[in-house]
């Protein structure tokens, strides 16, 4: 499955390139391309260049804290890690069911977080790319370009993120790093004002996101064939699947295909997480390399997200995202899509199913109900799985008998796609690189390839759009010879 | 600390703080009085139902001139007291500034965020960032106790604990130890631990941390934003309702 590109030979002898930072994506990575005699791609790497400790800092603190800690990783999809770690500790505390108010209200903020996450990524940081052209002229290769080109289109963007954010600030506390979540349940219900105030602009709500999925799907139909061999990468897919195989991102059981859609494994309960699933480790990377154990680091890898959950599933409970998904599993006759700029398509599917799952949830009664926690026997340890809006997310913790964590595995979204990442930009790169001078516009080719994947590189930080981009052209002995950059003011 | 009740035709005395009269019962303290005439101080070691401490100086004033901790000094009639000139504001900032770097106080994912005096008393005063370069001392968690959890990572040495144990409770449960920089919070158990203490979760010391010291356990986060102490009002409103200082132990439920 894998290009033999992630190590040259004699590397000291090579041109190095790097795109660093990456741009238009959340945390802070880099990538560098070795070229050869005639600018021959020989080598090609996404770096991870932040630490976390977050598994570590983590240990000797009560275990209710630990939601409201971990989800500062991140300040794009806080909820999916207070959600995750809150699931995780459900079981600590014996709370093997939730209340039908706790249930909900957390699916509720979940969704919300889907949403605005997904509106984020495709509007923000993706469309511009997708709208303009991937080698197009850079000044306006951002959001502020896409403001002056399709006002309504951008505005749409911008209010469906803001309804996401209320969802979660009505549930939450607060539209960042709430604290709506507790270990058994959550410590609000959401109250009838509160539904009507959201049940609002409902209407409209759907009806951008299902523009969005149309012109999502318009431009994929429209540049089919380009799309379809953009970073291309076969692999399996991994993602929770809920009852009766409905495409369910709060909870369910994990459920893996291979690149041909042949189940390999199904029904698998989440505390066995780490009975599938092994990690590998790279000298020059922070990330780890996640792969399924029994086909080996070399077979193993598999994507997350929603490409992997679209075609995972065997249907969406909601009309429109459901229709939506047999129009896209149509497209190549049920075969399943590797295409890396499918990955749009299909977070548009879900973004539609989110607001629809929205609406069904804010017309239940027992969002308001008076029953917040459960709890059962304690237990020492505790999985928490959740379909955070970047792929399958795992927070594992151990707790010891004075309430204190002792130990803590978080397999991050992004990580599961780290091997798929790395192909995708080799496949880019040896077919708009190999045997050009790299340019800017080549290579964004590069940075549209992971932008895809909408990865959260560090998990920690976030920087959007119009960062500064430099890069280093340097001879075997490390001397610079060339240099090309551009910061905020050149893009203003 | 009961308001001044002049006799009918009785003139109680008066002192001025930042240009208004504040009336005062003899033997009442500047803080005391000016917090029942409805003028915010801001404080942190000073709790009514405890005789005066004058530890954490936030609640400093100047009296005629002189910076004096308003918690122990005796209102005095015709004084002039400056609680809100720059020079006064800067002092307690810098004091707060000080609490800050010395312990580890992460409000982003602390309990008490929200109902924390210490947290409100830096809003009040409009405190940003630590100015000093933080310390991160090392002060592991006490968890020994069934169901209280010690973090002294938060400890500002207020004493109220301590107070509360001795004075209400009768149990000494809690003193200070070392000097300076090193001075901290222990329990008294030859173990050290608190679970080999006397501490029921019953206790007044339970319920007079300002900040999140002594928590009850897996009550943590249980009060939703919006309806934590300080989240409806800034401390300085909230200090002057006739309601119980904030409690770093939530009640059952």
């Amino acid at each position: 499955m894998s290009l033999p590109l992630e190590k040259a030979d004699h590397p000291e002898k090579l041109r190095r390139i790097a795109i660093d930072p990456l741009s238009r994506v959340e945390g802070h990575g880099k990538v560098t391309i070795l070229l050869g005699a005639d600018d021959k791609v020989e080598q090609v790497r996404l770096h991870i260049v932040e630490f976390r400790g977050f598994e570590r800092f983590i240990l000797g603190r009560p275990y209710w804290e630990v939601p409201v800690m971990v989800q500062r990783l991140c300040g794009i999809c806080p909820v999916s890690h207070h959600l995750a770690a809150s699931k995780a500790l459900d079981t600590v505390v014996g709370a093997r069911a939730l209340t039908p108010t706790a249930e909900k209200v957390r699916r509720l903020m979940h969704y919300g977080q889907i949403l605005q996450s997904h509106a984020l990524h495709f509007y923000y940081l993706s469309s511009p790319d997708l709208l303009f052209g991937f080698g197009s002229e850079v000044g306006k290769r951002n959001v502020a370009g896409v403001l002056a080109a399709y006002p309504e289109l951008a505005k749409q963007g911008v209010l469906l993120r803001k309804f996401g954010q209320e969802v979660i600030r009505v549930t939450a506390g607060k539209r960042v790093h709430g604290t709506g979540s507790i270990p058994g349940g959550v410590n609000k219900a959401v109250s009838r004002a509160e539904r009507d105030e959201l049940l609002r602009p409902l209407a409209d709500v759907l009806a951008w996101a299902e523009g969005g999925l149309a012109l999502a799907k318009k431009l994929y139909v429209r540049h089919r064939e380009t799309y379809e061999r953009f970073g291309a990468v076969r692999s399996n897919v991994l993602s929770l699947v809920g009852a009766g195989g409905r495409l369910d991102l709060y909870d369910g059981t994990l459920r893996a295909r291979d690149a041909d859609g042949k189940i390999l494994f199904d029904g698998v309960a989440c505390d066995q997480y780490d009975t599938l699933l092994e990690e590998n480790v790279r000298s020059w990377s922070y990330m780890k390399f996640p792969f399924i154990g029994a086909l080996g680091p070399e077979l193993g890898w598999y994507k997350v997200g929603p490409l992997a959950r679209v075609q995972n599933c065997d249907f969406i409970a909601t009309p429109a995202a459901e229709a939506a998904r047999q129009e896209f599993r149509s497209m190549t006759g049920g075969a399943m899509v590797h295409a890396t700029l499918a990955y749009h398509w299909a977070r548009m599917i879900e973004l539609v199913h989110a607001a629809e799952v929205i609406g069904e949830l804010l017309g239940d009664d027992d969002l308001g109900g008076d029953e917040l926690v459960a709890s059962g026997p304690r237990q020492k340890s505790g999985v928490g799985i959740i379909e955070a809006p970047r792929g399958t997310l795992i927070h594992h913790y151990e707790v010891d008998a004075q309430d204190l964590v002792t130990m803590c595995n978080l397999v991050v979204s992004t990580t599961h796609n780290n091997p798929v990442m790395n192909e995708a930009i080799r496949a880019v790169a040896l077919e708009y690189l190999d045997g050009h001078e790299p340019t800017e516009p080549l290579l964004n080719h590069v940075e549209v390839a992971i932008r895809a994947y909408d990865p959260c590189l560090s998990c920690a930080t976030h920087a959007l759009g119009k960062m500064p981009l430099v890069i280093q052209v340097l001879d075997h002995a490390g001397r610079e010879v060339g240099r090309v950059a551009r910061d905020a003011a050149e893009l203003a | 600390m009961s308001e001044p009740t002049p006799a009918p035709g009785d003139t109680a005395p008066t002192f001025s703080l930042d240009g208004h009269d504040v009336p005062f019962e003899t033997g009442q303290t500047v803080l005391a009085a000016a917090l029942a005439a409805g003028h915010y101080i801001p404080h942190l070691c000073y709790h009514p139902e405890f005789a005066p401490h004058g530890s954490c100086r936030v609640c400093t004033v100047k009296i005629d001139g002189r910076p004096t901790a308003s918690c122990t000094a005796a209102a005095r009639a015709g004084a002039e007291v400056d609680s809100r000139s720059d020079e006064v504001l800067e002092m307690r900032r810098r004091l707060v500034q000080f609490l800050f770097t010395e312990g580890n106080h992460f409000c982003p994912s602390c309990e008490q965020s929200g109902s924390c005096m210490l947290q409100a008393v830096g809003y009040a005063l409009g405190v940003t960032n630590a100015h000093f370069s933080p310390l991160f001392p090392d002060r592991p968690v006490d968890a020994s106790h069934p169901d209280v959890l010690l973090d002294f990572n938060r400890c500002i040495l207020c004493e109220l604990c301590i107070r509360a144990s001795a004075e209400v409770d009768g149990k000494h449960v809690f003193d200070l130890s070392g000097r300076g920089i090193d001075k901290h919070l222990i329990v008294n158990a030859e173990s050290g631990r608190l679970a080999d203490t006397a501490l029921a979760v019953e206790d007044k010391a339970m319920s007079v941390c300002p900040v999140g010291v002594i928590l009850r356990k897996r009550r943590g986060f249980r009060v939703p934003i919006g309806e934590r102490r300080y989240d409806a009002a800034p401390i300085s409103v909230v200090a002057l309702q006739k309601k119980p200082r904030p409690s770093a132990a939530p009640k059952e439920g």
